[in-house]
């Protein structure tokens, strides 16, 4: 690298003219003062592991959402015009259908490239929304949400919430027969709303559902407002990816002060560069292998048709989940009805998400840490913060069974009733087990790397005592190992103290104290951590000879 | 009179009479053998019906009761039709294998002039609709837009926007029509099996079904194009969802940890 460096440079110094390129940039730097920008950064360092890529690949989806979505718009019609179709596809000649279906089944088979750009930005929609969710989760089970990043938490949760919300708007737009089944599904729950709900509705279709209205209002939606609010929180996002820097694993010579890693330029950038051709080229590859929302054979929407297995698209799955399961309960009261069957699911549906999104702002309360971290935790460590987390999957999991019980009642010979029933008792029940098992795991993961980090790794050899005993040498861990191995910070429970002090008088402990207490005891207490071996302890153990 | 009887030993008389006893015989032949022949057709039905009541007592009795009548195990087939006959039996789910939810389609047991044996005798114990003719299902020349428009509004709450199926309450299901022929298809929508409605021709004709089989031959058959590619089932968004984070995320997540382990590492020279 040096040798290269003093073989530019003289070309510089000398009276010679400086290359094009150096022209530009120098001409550049004196308007922008890009050099500044780039000493600053183009060093910043970040660290190697492939967890560490799923936020690009949401990001590079994105890219390809707003590339192919530029180009869909092009030829789309945001309007509910009934039209007669007389496109290419034989087996919907003649119907009447609104310009939005019309115009997206020109983009289907008479736009040069139209299906498999649309197919793409489908399928890349897809992705987003669950590369999102992932990397929500490798965020959440490494506690890369504590302090100073909880700000960040909260703009990635947004994004995924708008993410679904921008899928949910643009999967209605086409006017088809499954979309058309999906928004009228929102209008029922926008209906279920007491006292206003009515009036949401009429404001939002414009009168009686579904209107001539609701394709161009959603079309604005899907392409300018919640972008637009993406596009924005996305920036800042990633602005404060670069303020906070990086988070790393725990290893030697990585500490809460450095990143240890690549630079950004040239690694990083031809590694970011390179992984988006390879995300783009797999959306690519899945798009032009596999129909996505093959609206010629849904047909167009009419709100007197429904087809059965008419799902949303799997990011709102598990509200569809909510409103299966729920048991079609109402009130009738004063010429009135509260649909409770579908007013709750309404209510819980931003509940489950938002018991994730607060959750980084509990755990600081309950261990009331204000230092910053800057080393990840791994899930076993941190054990009831994981359960939390699978608990909550587990949540949405059992909702996804719920939102699809008509596929799995025909694919694995099941009743639906049965399943429906299934979901409602796991809803409550699934969550808990859980969480019990999932502490338990971790718990015996943290026995497993403290039984290793003391007594070494097994090594598969069998060996025999001069007295008959067979015994497995355990090999001890190198340094590096053991320094990864028990480099995690475990916290004391917050002990309340004693409630009267020496003179009897009683101090008064706030519920909420009480509270924090509890749970403090219950992420920190004796047996809900394995307290980690301490150098005593390996030094007592590995002075001893031989035994294990 | 006189005259004749002064001619009755002629010697051609013989002839005569022998010549008017032919020309007689010849006549009430003539004048009766229709009969005859309408007689011989009307054996060979009852000879049908003869043989499928044989046929029916074997194997459908048991639970449809020996005269048809229907008992506790099934229903009554007086005035179910020769097509609902041909429909179940050829399909395979009559006979019964077992009792559930709802009677699967399997293997036919009985051969196609068995059926037709069995149908003549269900259809003589009360009138009901017939086994239709090639010309009343063949789907040549259908409207197939009209035809999806129809499944759309009459079959797609249960069989799906494809007729891919859709599940049922308690186990019951609407199956996937894929590659059913036209004929059982018709039938079908003429007699309305299990849990399905029955759509006779006063409420769909003859044509509108036609339209229907044509819409689904040119959507959901083996000569179905699909433009989009795999059709993941053509189940929907379900399908769709597990598509895309199994083969979409998951290969993304493949290609990271595969860039991840690719670092470039610091050359020592």
């Amino acid at each position: 690298m040096s040798t290269e460096e003093t073989k530019t440079a003289p070309a510089a110094d000398s009276g010679r003219k400086a290359p094009a390129g150096e022209r530009v940039a120098d001409w550049a730097d004196g308007r922008l003062g890009i050099y500044g920008l780039a000493k600053a950064n183009m060093r910043k360092i970040f660290p190697d592991h492939w967890s560490f890529m799923l936020g690009e690949i949401c990001l590079y989806s994105f890219i390809i959402i707003i590339l192919t979505g530029v180009y869909l718009t092009l030829f789309f019609h945001p309007s509910m015009n009934e039209v007669e179709y007389h496109g290419s596809y034989i087996p919907m000649q003649g119907q009447l259908v609104s310009e939005a279906f019309n115009s997206t089944m020109h983009i289907s088979f008479d736009v040069r490239g139209g299906l498999l750009i649309r197919q793409i930005h489908h399928w890349a929609a897809l992705i987003f929304v669950a590369a999102m969710l992932v990397h929500m989760m490798r965020v959440f089970f490494t506690g890369a949400f504590r302090k100073p990043r909880e700000v960040n938490w909260v703009f990635g949760f947004l994004l995924l919430v708008l993410g679904m919300f921008t899928g949910f708007t643009g999967y209605s737009l086409p006017d088809d027969l499954l979309s058309g089944t999906g928004v009228r599904f929102m209008q029922g729950a926008i209906l279920s709303v007491p006292v206003v709900g009515t009036y949401l509705s009429m404001f939002l279709f414009g009168g009686e559902f579904p209107g001539g209205d609701f394709v161009a209002r959603f079309y604005s939606i899907h392409i300018l407002l919640l972008p637009g609010i993406m596009l924005g929180l996305l920036v800042a996002h990633l602005i404060l990816v670069f303020y906070h820097k990086h988070t790393q694993f725990a290893g030697p010579g990585k500490t809460n002060k450095n990143v240890v890693g690549m630079p950004l330029l040239p690694v990083y950038m031809a590694k970011a560069g390179g992984f988006f051709f390879l995300v783009f080229g797999v959306i690519a590859v899945v798009a032009a292998v596999a129909s996505i929302n093959p609206i010629w054979a849904i047909g167009p929407y009419r709100p007197d048709m429904v087809g059965t297995g008419a799902q949303p698209d799997w990011y709102m799955g598990f509200s569809e989940g909510l409103i299966r399961v729920m048991p079609g309960w109402e009130i009738n009261l004063w010429g009135h009805t509260l649909v409770l069957g579908v007013f709750i699911p309404l209510i819980i549906f931003p509940l489950v998400l938002v018991s994730i999104a607060v959750y980084p702002f509990i755990e600081s309360w309950v261990t009331g840490d204000k230092r910053e971290h800057h080393i990840l935790d791994r899930p076993r460590n941190a054990p009831t913060r994981t359960a939390f987390g699978v608990a909550w999957l587990t949540w949405y999991f059992v909702l996804l069974v719920g939102g699809g019980n008509d596929i799995w009642a025909t694919h694995f010979n099941l009743s639906i009733n049965a399943i429906t029933w299934f979901v409602r008792i796991a809803f409550f029940v699934a969550p808990v087990l859980a969480f019990v098992a999932t502490k338990r795991i971790c718990l015996g993961l943290q026995r497993r790397d403290k039984d290793k980090v003391l007594h070494g790794r097994e090594s598969g050899i069998i060996k025999r005592l001069p007295h008959g005993e067979f015994i497995e040498v355990h090999e001890p861990l190198s340094q590096e190992d053991l320094h990864t191995l028990t480099a995690h910070e475990q916290y004391e429970p917050v002990a309340i103290g004693a409630t009267t002090d020496e003179n009897g008088v009683e101090r008064k402990v706030s519920a909420s104290q009480k509270l924090r207490a509890k749970l403090s005891e219950g992420y920190y207490g004796e047996d809900n951590q394995i307290p980690k071996p301490t150098a005593d302890e390996y030094k007592e153990i590995t002075s001893g000879h031989g035994h294990h | 009179m006189k005259k004749l009887s002064a001619r009755r030993r002629h010697p051609l008389a013989a002839v005569v009479v022998l010549l008017l006893a032919l020309a007689a015989t010849g006549g009430l032949y003539a004048a009766f053998a229709p009969a005859d022949k309408a007689q011989a057709e009307e054996t060979a039905q009852s000879l049908a019906i003869d043989e499928g009541k044989k046929l029916y007592s074997v194997g459908c009795s048991s639970c449809h009761g020996t005269g048809g009548q229907g008992g506790s195990d099934g229903p009554s087939l007086v005035g179910v039709g020769s097509a609902a006959v041909d429909f179940q039996v050829s399909t395979g789910r009559m006979p019964a294998q077992q009792p559930g939810a709802q009677v699967p389609k399997k293997k036919a047991i009985y051969s196609q002039a068995e059926i037709d044996q069995l149908s003549a005798y269900i259809a003589s114990l009360g009138a009901g609709p017939v086994t239709p003719t090639e010309k009343q299902y063949n789907p040549e020349g259908a409207d197939i837009g009209k035809g999806g428009e129809l499944f759309r509004n009459n079959c797609a709450q249960c069989h799906n926007f494809t007729g891919q199926g859709g599940a049922l309450t308690h186990g019951k299901y609407a199956p996937n029509l894929a590659d059913v022929s036209p004929k059982h298809i018709y039938e079908a929508m003429q007699t309305g099996p299990q849990n399905m409605p029955s759509f006779p021709d006063t409420t769909m004709p003859e044509q509108q079904k036609r339209d229907i089989i044509g819409y689904l031959q040119s959507v959901n058959s083996e000569k179905a194009d699909n433009p989009g590619g795999l059709t993941l089932g053509g189940l929907g968004p379900v399908s769709e969802g597990l598509f895309a984070w199994i083969f979409g995320l998951g290969a993304l997540i493949g290609v990271a940890v595969w860039v991840a382990a690719r670092t470039a590492k610091a050359r020592k020279s």
